[in-house]
């Protein structure tokens, strides 16, 4: 053989030997298809084939703040809404409430009850969704149970079908309510500067009366499901106290002035993982508090604590990260504002251990306190004599410059931030969604899971649902998070071993 | 017999589709019972494998809501052509573009330039970092796909049979189509599956529609306060109604706010956003050039008034100086 054959032959056998290796430190390979649009999570294994560090990553990025250039700012509670349709209202009043702060205008009272009604409708709804469509769906059914069967079919099969077609039914009238005035549930159309475009017929009220009186039956009456599947069960208790889903962060929540949780309206309240208040500010002030991150890996920014600073992806007392949605409120707040949720969350950390809990699926719960609270905040509103009130809008006559909006989406905290010429036309847009707030805790999350199921190159097979269960308990929302993918996440999980050579990819649609 | 297969896909959407299928509430029911759902991603796990080993032709109708924008959109976008018997676009975005295609106003290089370096929040300590196609850590490398120029419609990539206009689609006219496909009772290829008449026939307010507008000027929506029964075209307000295809019952009207075009343009015109500029534009009353403009000023954002929906399937499209498959 000559010397140059040899050497090929010498460098394939090598390659040959290394293929073999890592084909035995994987345990089965997938066939799968190139699919770019799916969240990624990329594993990197160390020498003894245990986990150095798991990414989840992002792989997409629409524009919005940048095709929102040059559109008068009243376009944009309408141009935003698509930035998500799952939680477009949310977006829509975050951008109502910048339109409120850019003319400097205040919503007139009934205005502001109006939004105020229809916004915590839409909580209650969008939370039901969660709690027996999506992230929910994993409890209902039992820890034993088929990812086939972790769906509203399965929930109906355990709630019985007469409880399912309520939970139907309830979501399609709740909806209907945001119908009324959005014109449209999906993209609603009614948020302008000083108000609402639609004011509510005395006729109509009976019907809405009713509904929220309905509401908070279904609220209760899912909370009390929830108690008795979940958290009587010991196997779920254990699994949702267990160190593999738990996080030492920040929290951060809207309060109102007496620090109980809000979702329209207040000042903005950090604490850190002992529970201490780290810092309580406005809307307008947000540029001075929070800050993004970016890494070269993946199209979502990572948003943590500016004056703390980014110290990387760490948790304990001193971490800039902060967590946002159902759980981080309850623990930013000192209670809710309404006798049911209150005593709901009394009961909430007396169970848990007391405050602030860090248990990430303690979210689910968390999320049914806040439909509680949401349900008796609509009953307030359509018992309050002025929700009827003609007075719905006043127009704005000051010269528009900058305007900010927060509001707390049911995945977090939201900001809307744009800058105008003088006409209201935007030169600048800004928007912090409440899955970017989480980035950071996700990726923690997502680490956290891999390192637990991955041991001496032994990939579980149930990771995916395990590593799913530690972020769906936030509810993410990537399409939020890069303004660019929908509300469900398709994942796409590739091990890599010591020698970064891809031994293995899951994919889950 | 075996029941139809029916699928859902998505595509650069905003999920809002996908709420107006679960939207058809108690009906969904019976959808469920006549059909076998094949694929629905956002309600359902399965897995694309079982779809690409399904014959082709095997599933009777994909309903494909999103604009294309990626190479895995495109490549999804054929496998279900060739899968389906019907291809339907589903939703503006699918029909026309959508919101996301206003962004064909703009390259690439300004969304990253913005989202990585300018936006007021970042936090890098003054450092620029932008996401790589290839980046390291610690010797493990990542990899990134790179984002593409321009949004197209579903049309502009494959072959489709029918169009569900809407953003979103309205659950009565989902629940219209797919009762119309099932029953076999099919309109000619490429209809859009709405009515066939502008909005002001069925909106609440057209008694007062004026016969001759003559515009003065236009109020844009938060500086005036809206009359709930009058035509918002006689208010001086702009309303895409009579440049738009009715079928969703003129919901915005009812939330007493103007029509933003997301049915598109009836079947008698190929560009919405010059039909409704030329009939309002003749409708301006002042002749002498600066009056003119004077008046327009109320219409400071033609191309998001006008083409908010369909910019990526208009005749305007996109900006000029970008290719079309955005390498």
């Amino acid at each position: 053989m000559n010397p140059t054959t040899q050497e090929a032959f010498n460098q394939g056998n090598l390659r040959a030997n290394a293929a073999y290796q890592s084909a035995r430190r994987s345990v089965t390979i997938n066939p799968i298809t190139r699919l770019e649009g799916h969240g990624r999570i990329d594993i990197f294994l160390d020498d003894k084939g245990d986990v150095e560090r798991a990414y989840l990553r992002v792989p997409e990025l629409r524009g919005f703040e940048v095709f929102s250039l040059g559109r008068p700012a009243e376009d944009m509670p309408q141009i935003t809404s698509r930035i998500c349709g799952v939680c477009p209202t949310s977006h829509h009043m975050a951008s109502t409430k910048a339109l409120d702060d850019l003319y400097k205008v205040e919503s007139t009272s009934a205005g502001r009850k109006i939004r105020e009604l229809v916004y915590n409708t839409f909580i209650l709804e969008d939370h039901a969704l969660h709690v027996f469509v999506l992230g929910g769906a994993d409890f209902f059914v039992g820890p034993e149970a088929l990812p086939a069967q972790r769906n509203i079919v399965g929930v109906i099969g355990k709630v019985g079908l007469e409880a399912g077609k309520k939970v139907i039914s309830t979501r399609r009238r709740l909806r209907e309510l945001i119908a009324y005035f959005g014109g449209k549930v999906v993209h609603p159309v009614f948020g302008l500067p000083g108000g609402v475009s639609k004011a509510l017929k005395p006729e109509d009220l009976p019907k809405f009366k009713q509904l929220a009186q309905d509401g908070l039956e279904f609220a209760l009456w899912t909370l009390s499901v929830f108690r008795k599947l979940v958290h009587g069960d010991p196997v779920y208790l254990k699994m949702i106290t267990s160190d593999a889903y738990t996080h030492k962060t920040c929290y951060m929540g809207m309060v109102d002035e007496q620090n109980k949780v809000n979702f329209y309206d207040g000042k903005l309240r950090v604490v850190d993982c002992t529970g201490k208040e780290v810092c309580k500010f406005a809307a307008q002030e947000y540029l001075d508090y929070v800050a993004e991150h970016t890494e070269p890996w993946s199209y979502m920014k990572f948003t943590f604590l500016k004056q703390r600073g980014w110290k990387g992806f760490v948790e304990g007392p001193d971490t800039s990260i902060y967590s946002v949605a159902p759980l981080a409120r309850l623990n930013a707040s000192d209670g809710m504002a309404t006798p049911e949720a209150q005593a709901a969350y009394e009961s909430f950390y007396k169970t848990l251990g007391g405050k602030p809990v860090h248990y990430t699926l303690a979210n689910h719960l968390a999320r049914i306190i806040e439909m509680v609270y949401a349900a008796e905040r609509m009953v307030q509103l359509v018992n309050d004599p002025e929700i009827t009130s003609p007075e719905v809008r006043r127009v704005p006559t000051s010269v528009p410059k900058v305007g900010i909006g927060v509001v707390e989406a049911p995945r977090g905290t939201l900001f809307h931030h744009y800058e105008t010429d003088e006409k209201g036309l935007i030169s600048k847009a800004n928007m912090i969604v409440a899955t970017g707030n989480n980035a950071a805790r996700i990726a923690m999350s997502v680490d956290r899971a891999a390192k637990g199921l991955i041991k001496g190159g032994h990939v579980s097979e149930g990771l995916l649902n395990e590593v799913e269960m530690a972020f769906r308990a936030y509810d993410p929302c990537l399409g939020c998070a890069t303004h660019s993918l929908p509300g469900h996440l398709p994942l796409k999980v590739s091990i890599y071993d010591h020698d970064r050579r891809l031994v293995q990819q899951l994919v889950q649609d | 017999m075996s029941k139809p297969k029916v699928a859902f896909y998505w595509c650069a959407s905003c999920g809002g589709c996908e709420e107006t299928v679960v939207d058809l509430a108690e009906d969904i029911l019976g959808v469920v019972e006549a059909v076998d759902i094949v694929l629905w991603p956002v309600a359902m796990d399965f897995k694309y494998k079982e779809i690409e080993d399904m014959p082709d032709k095997s599933i009777t109708a994909t309903l494909l809501n999103g604009a294309v924008r990626s190479t895995e959109q495109e490549e999804m976008a054929h496998l279900m052509r060739r899968k389906s018997q019907f291809l339907i676009a589903y939703g503006s975005c699918a029909v026309n573009g959508g919101i996301p295609g206003l962004a064909n106003q703009f390259t690439r290089e300004q969304i990253l330039k913005y989202n990585y370096e300018d936006a007021p929040t970042l936090g890098n300590g003054g450092q620029k970092i932008r996401p790589q196609l290839k980046s390291t850590e610690d010797g493990r490398e990542l990899s990134l796909p790179e984002l593409h120029n321009v949004v197209r419609s579903l049309d502009q990539v494959v072959e489709v049979d029918y169009y569900v206009p809407g953003c979103p689609p309205t659950p009565n006219i989902t629940k219209t189509a797919i009762t119309a496909l099932l029953e076999g009772r099919l309109p000619p290829k490429g209809s859009v599956l709405a009515p066939d008449i502008a909005l002001c026939e069925e909106c609440d307010r057209k008694a007062s529609k004026p016969t001759n507008l003559a515009f003065t000027e236009f109020k844009r929506t938060h500086q005036k306060l809206i009359d709930p029964t009058q035509c918002l075209l006689a208010q001086g307000v702009v309303c895409m109604g009579p440049a738009t295809r009715s079928g969703c019952g003129a919901q915005c009207l009812g939330g007493n706010m103007p029509c933003t075009g997301c049915f598109g343009p009836t079947s008698r015109v190929r560009d919405q956003g010059l039909k409704i500029m030329s009939s309002l534009c003749a409708n301006v009353a002042p002749k002498e050039e600066g009056d003119i403009s004077k008046v327009l000023e109320g219409i400071p954002d033609p191309i998001g008034t006008f083409y908010r929906y369909g910019l990526a399937k208009s005749m305007l499209r996109r900006k000029v100086n970008l290719p079309a498959n955005g390498k």
